[in-house]
């Protein structure tokens, strides 16, 4: 049986309607601003299933909004979140698609900064919770509850390797760890969730292994 | 170190020689990896955001909920010109748990407790009293302990959602959590905590989950109201001497089996009970068209 915690059944401290339909909103658009690295200046979103149905009454749309602006999900500003939008320069685009056989509360997230872009999707799974099942179409599975580390870098032997000895010489315990690719030698996504938070000194290691590599760290949220 | 039913955490008590809120403080420490200090301070930001919940629900005007505004306004009001029966602390429990339910369903920042949906019933129960009791903060994060503490062996053996159980599952539970804080406050027995959370969820067994328009509106706001009297009662008849017959964990086992029971019609699905009413269609129906004409 899970060990129910204190902080499970009172709580999250969070802006209302619902845990799911706003709450958890609000994280999934903050994964998707703390995945692209830079502030969002535009953003396709996509909304599905319960998401889809019921976003107008519980303010989906809205939470999703402010997460993208870096909002946590007790932000008082959260119900501004559309004109704060207009002010900061992001244009975003609603609308209700299929992502076939996914969690009933899932969004898609199409996010451009002014130096790079992203395509994040993830559900929605209750009490504040969220799960990130797909970064740039690249199989994930994140619940922004660790410190992550995302390098996304060109398939070859022993990247892995020294990504794992940095974080090793620098005393950061790993939890989880997931690699993929889509072809051998084409780009690889490395996903490492750790115990430990990660400096920004362990970060520059990590993107001088390989010409070309882009990493950042997610601290949890 | 577990918590897994409210017989246990009793043993754990009486074993240990040591109060519910110490026990429960402890055990969080335990599996978070931190101190009961640090536990005890995070649930005096909790408290915080509770008591500015009340005052922000009484003061929101309802910019933003669709169907539910100014119900806070409406009972401070009437109460303040003596139009209300039952004294003041029964509509101070009222009006502190419409208040905080209605906050949240105005993006108000709430506690969820343990849902966002039943957000008011705790604050609603727990805060008035602290207040007649004359009780020190010290004494309220001990309550919330408490509460806690029945939240975590309601979770463990039972839902606390309303998709999964119905309404008894949150706003019952929130009762049953509400009115074990509430015996404790009053200076109950840890027997008569549970007693208080049993008689509590005892009167709310088989509550389905009809909201409106897949709102947390109507009649989620009022529904938090009498939830937080109800626990008051179940608190009074406990300190009283009168047993609960059932013990608590038996009565989670039983709002379990009831929830299961439940049509998915009746579970946070918005098509029976109030929602399938030819009021609440048409108000669906409504609240629908407007938003299309927005867009």
């Amino acid at each position: 049986m899970p060990q129910i915690g204190v902080f499970d059944v009172v709580g999250p401290i969070m802006v209302g309607p619902s845990s799911s339909h706003t709450a958890g909103a609000v994280r999934l658009g903050l994964a998707a601003r703390k995945i692209l690295g830079e502030p969002v200046k535009s953003a396709e979103i996509g909304l599905h299933g319960s998401f889809a149905a019921t976003y107008w009454g519980h303010r989906t749309d809205v939470a999703i909004l402010a997460g993208l602006l870096g909002m946590a999900m007790d932000d008082p500003r959260i119900p501004a979140a559309e004109e704060l939008a207009d002010k900061a320069g992001l244009t975003y685009g609603f609308q209700t698609v299929d992502l076939g056989d996914v969690h009933p509360n899932s969004v898609q997230m199409r996010v451009k900064g002014e130096r790079s872009s992203a395509e994040v999707i993830g559900a929605s799974t209750g009490g504040g919770r969220i799960l990130i099942t797909s970064i740039d179409q690249f199989p994930v599975a994140i619940e922004g509850t660790y410190t992550v580390l995302l390098a996304k870098y060109q398939d070859q032997p022993g990247v892995v390797a020294e990504v794992t000895r940095i974080l090793a010489d620098f005393g950061i315990n790993i939890a989880f760890m997931n690699v993929s690719r889509k072809m051998r030698g084409s780009t690889a996504l490395l996903v490492a969730e750790t115990d430990d938070p990660i400096a920004r000194e362990v970060l520059e290691q990590v993107q001088s292994l390989q010409k070309g590599i882009t990493a950042r760290v997610l601290p949890s949220f | 170190m577990e918590i897994t039913c409210a017989a246990q955490l009793l043993e754990l008590c009486e074993s240990e020689g040591k109060s519910i809120p110490q026990v429960v403080a402890e055990y969080e420490a335990f599996r978070s990896m931190t101190n009961p200090a640090a536990v005890r301070e995070r649930m005096g930001e909790i408290l915080q955001v509770m008591r500015e919940a009340v005052q922000g629900g009484i003061a929101d005007q309802g910019e933003y909920a669709h169907l539910v505004k100014g119900y806070g306004q409406k009972v401070f009001q009437a109460k303040a010109a003596g139009q209300l029966l039952g004294g003041t602390l029964l509509n101070d429990v009222i009006l502190y748990a419409l208040s905080v339910a209605q906050y949240n369903a105005g993006l108000g920042r709430i506690v969820a407790c343990p849902t966002a949906g039943s957000c008011g019933v705790v604050p609603g129960a727990v805060l008035p009293i602290s207040e007649e009791l004359g009780c020190s903060d010290e004494d309220v994060i001990n309550a919330l302990l408490v509460m806690a503490g029945v939240g975590i062996v309601s979770a463990a053996q039972g839902p606390i959602s309303g998709a999964e159980g119905g309404c008894q599952a949150e706003c019952g539970v929130a009762s049953a959590m509400a009115a074990g804080a509430v015996a404790y406050l009053a200076g109950g027995s840890n027997e008569q905590v549970f007693d208080a959370a049993s008689l509590a969820l005892q009167s709310m067994l088989g509550l389905v989950c009809d909201p409106l328009a897949s709102l947390v509106e109507v009649p989620c706001v009022t529904r938090n109201a009498s939830a937080a009297v109800n626990a008051i009662t179940a608190a009074n008849m406990a300190l009283a001497g009168i047993p609960a017959v059932i013990p608590y964990d038996e009565v989670v086992v039983a709002m379990k089996g009831i929830g299961k029971a439940l049509p998915e019609s009746l579970r946070e699905t918005s098509i029976g009970g109030l929602a399938g009413t030819p009021t609440g269609k048409r108000i669906y129906r409504e609240l629908k068209a407007r938003h299309q004409l927005e867009q």
